[in-house]
């Protein structure tokens, strides 16, 4: 891609020779993975519900496998986001969500009962990995609680506040294209503009 | 060289690119010796300003030393000065040039084709930013190209440090003009929203314009130390309610003058419902900015104050009070930051020991360490406010 992009670039703009490390850390392209993840599956159980209940032998539960299907693509969209670890941490509630539904789905007179075993089996590892992710993220984009650095002594001001206090309306106008309205500027003299358009 | 690249969404790296070359008569290359991420690069980060590309090389605030000019610079500079480079690209001859309104130049937006189909009518070229505003390789790089260089400098005097002169190229004179354009006046309460870089500046400029009061707004102990340290008076807005403290502080009137220093990305929280709403929507592609800032502004604003906005906004916002604003008389000035107008005025008062910019730098690095320090500076770890990089 980044090749193709330099047909947008003039002659003599510098081009990557050689891509360095990036400040995606590995958690962080787990997360993406298990986003897009969430996307295909969300979007399978949206518009293919029938296959997903034939399979697991739960007939008539096609509008709670949608829902799902709905909650799957919210937590696909969070986790691609700048908020991922709430996108993750959504994936991981779903999971426990996607654990029960199966575990009553998982009884001696459901005639696809190895199905969901197989079904069950596969959550617990998607879980595993969303855990991992989301513990991930959450570790790598946090901010440490408890010590912080104070910049109480950072005024910017060499010479103290108080001589920086208008300093600068000694010499300073404001040009006259963005000077404010009449009602906020000061009042000529200290006297009323109204009085004075009257 | 070296250089911090754009590869998509949260992917920046240090990549060996190759050095770029004077294609103009007009274009200057420079050796970068400080280079700084800016809160708008976060913004590329995330992805929401369109059209950048990957191998875009990032970074709008730099400075370093003449080491070729083109043969139309003619004489305005020579190999071994030091210059700031200011982050709108000017050609200083057209109609908008010539007024001062530098960030709107007609000239230097070498994809106008883009910006015109876009923005109705083209902006001037900015380095290390969108496609949009011509897409120019930035200065998070050992060495960048200047164009149209003979104009888009700012000369720096010996005996100032890089950190002191640094910020002439944005963060500084777009906090200035954040203050200059609210027009303040001695009985004036500024409030501003923000204490990022920007909002630092702002505060400063505030102060030195002779505000009666400046409130600073934001949720980080640390920034609100920052600007209480200039004398403004805070507000926390995870602690407590910003319209109610601020008509408290302004006899039930709210502030004649509002800056907001945040743009597109509000803070997300449940105590602030429409944050969750502007970012459901964001997600989904069907706004692209959040604007919780500029609607709080405007509820507050007194009549006939001033809306100032230096803060960055993308595109399209959803729920904008435009019926307070109108009922209310207020007056909106915003825009990209014309640097050159406000620099030989700003330089003097660093000179004269009024303002010294580089209180705001909390974190030092190397250009390699950049990718690392995007992650930094956004998760506002370790008390990040402002970061510096050394190529």
């Amino acid at each position: 891609m980044g090749y193709l992009s330099n047909i947008s670039r003039s002659e003599g703009d510098p081009k990557v020779v050689h891509p360095g490390r990036s400040s995606l850390g590995g958690v962080d392209r787990l997360v993406r993975a298990l986003g897009w993840f969430s996307l295909g599956l969300g979007l399978a159980e949206l518009l293919a519900p029938r296959q997903f209940t034939r399979a697991l032998g739960m007939p008539g539960q096609e509008m709670l496998v949608r829902s799902y299907g709905l909650r799957e693509i919210g937590s696909g969209v969070l986790s691609l986001s700048p908020d991922k670890t709430t996108g993750l941490w959504s994936r991981v509630g779903g999971d426990a969500l996607d654990v029960l539904t199966l575990a009553a789905a998982y009884r001696a007179d459901n005639p696809k009962r190895d199905n969901v075993a197989l079904a069950l089996a596969a959550v617990a590892g998607i879980m595993v990995l969303d855990l991992i992710g989301a513990q991930g993220v959450t570790g790598r984009h946090r901010r440490a609680s408890g010590e912080r650095r104070r910049y109480s002594d950072r005024s910017g001001f060499p010479q103290g506040v108080q001589s920086a206090r208008g300093a600068a309306r000694r010499d300073f106008r404001t040009p006259a294209d963005m000077q404010a309205a009449p009602a906020t500027a000061a009042l000529p003299n200290g006297g009323d503009l109204a009085a004075s358009t009257g | 060289m070296k250089a911090l690249v754009w590869h998509g969404k949260e992917d920046i790296r240090c990549d060996a690119v190759t050095d770029p070359r004077i294609e103009d008569p007009r274009d200057a290359i420079v050796r970068v010796t400080s280079c700084a991420i800016c809160g708008s690069d976060l913004h590329l980060f995330h992805n929401f300003i369109p059209a950048m590309l990957p191998g875009d090389i990032m970074g709008h605030e730099m400075m370093g030393e003449v080491v070729e000019v083109g043969s139309g610079v003619n004489g305005q500079l020579k190999k071994g000065e030091r210059i700031v480079i200011p982050f709108t690209i000017i050609c200083g001859e057209c109609e908008q040039c010539r007024r001062g309104n530098f960030s709107v130049c007609e000239t230097t937006n070498r994809k106008k084709h883009l910006a015109e189909k876009v923005f109705g009518h083209p902006t001037a070229g900015l380095f290390g930013y969108t496609h949009l505003t011509g897409g120019y390789p930035g200065g998070q790089a050992e060495y960048v190209r200047v164009p149209f260089a003979d104009k888009t400098h700012i000369k720096v005097p010996e005996g100032l440090s890089d950190e002191q002169v640094l910020f002439l190229g944005d963060i500084l004179p777009t906090g200035w003009q954040a203050a200059v354009q609210c027009d303040i006046q001695p009985d004036d309460t500024v409030a501003i929203w923000g204490c990022g870089p920007v909002g630092q500046m702002a505060i400063r400029s505030a102060i030195l314009l002779g505000a009666a009061q400046v409130i600073a707004i934001d949720r980080l102990p640390e920034r609100l130390d920052m600007a209480e340290a200039a004398g403004a008076v805070t507000i926390n807005f995870d602690e407590e309610s910003v319209i109610e403290r601020l008509n408290e502080l302004t006899d039930g009137k709210g502030p004649e003058k509002c800056i907001d220093a945040v743009g597109m990305e509000s803070y997300v929280s449940p105590w602030q419902p429409d944050t969750i709403y502007d970012r459901a929507k964001q997600m989904l592609m069907l706004e692209s900015d959040r604007p919780h800032v500029l609607r709080e502004m405007i509820y507050v604003c007194r009549p006939a104050g001033v809306i100032s906005v230096p803060g960055v906004y993308g595109g399209l916002i959803d729920k904008f009070p435009m019926g307070l604003a109108m009922n209310k008389g207020l007056t909106f000035r915003m825009g990209q930051t014309h640097v050159n107008r406000w620099t030989d005025d700003l330089l003097r008062r660093i000179e004269e020991g009024q303002i010294d910019p580089s209180f705001v730098i909390t974190h030092t690095a190397r250009l390699e360490d950049g990718p690392e320090m995007y992650k930094v500076f956004r998760d506002k770890q370790d008390s990040c406010v402002k970061v510096v990089l050394k190529p």
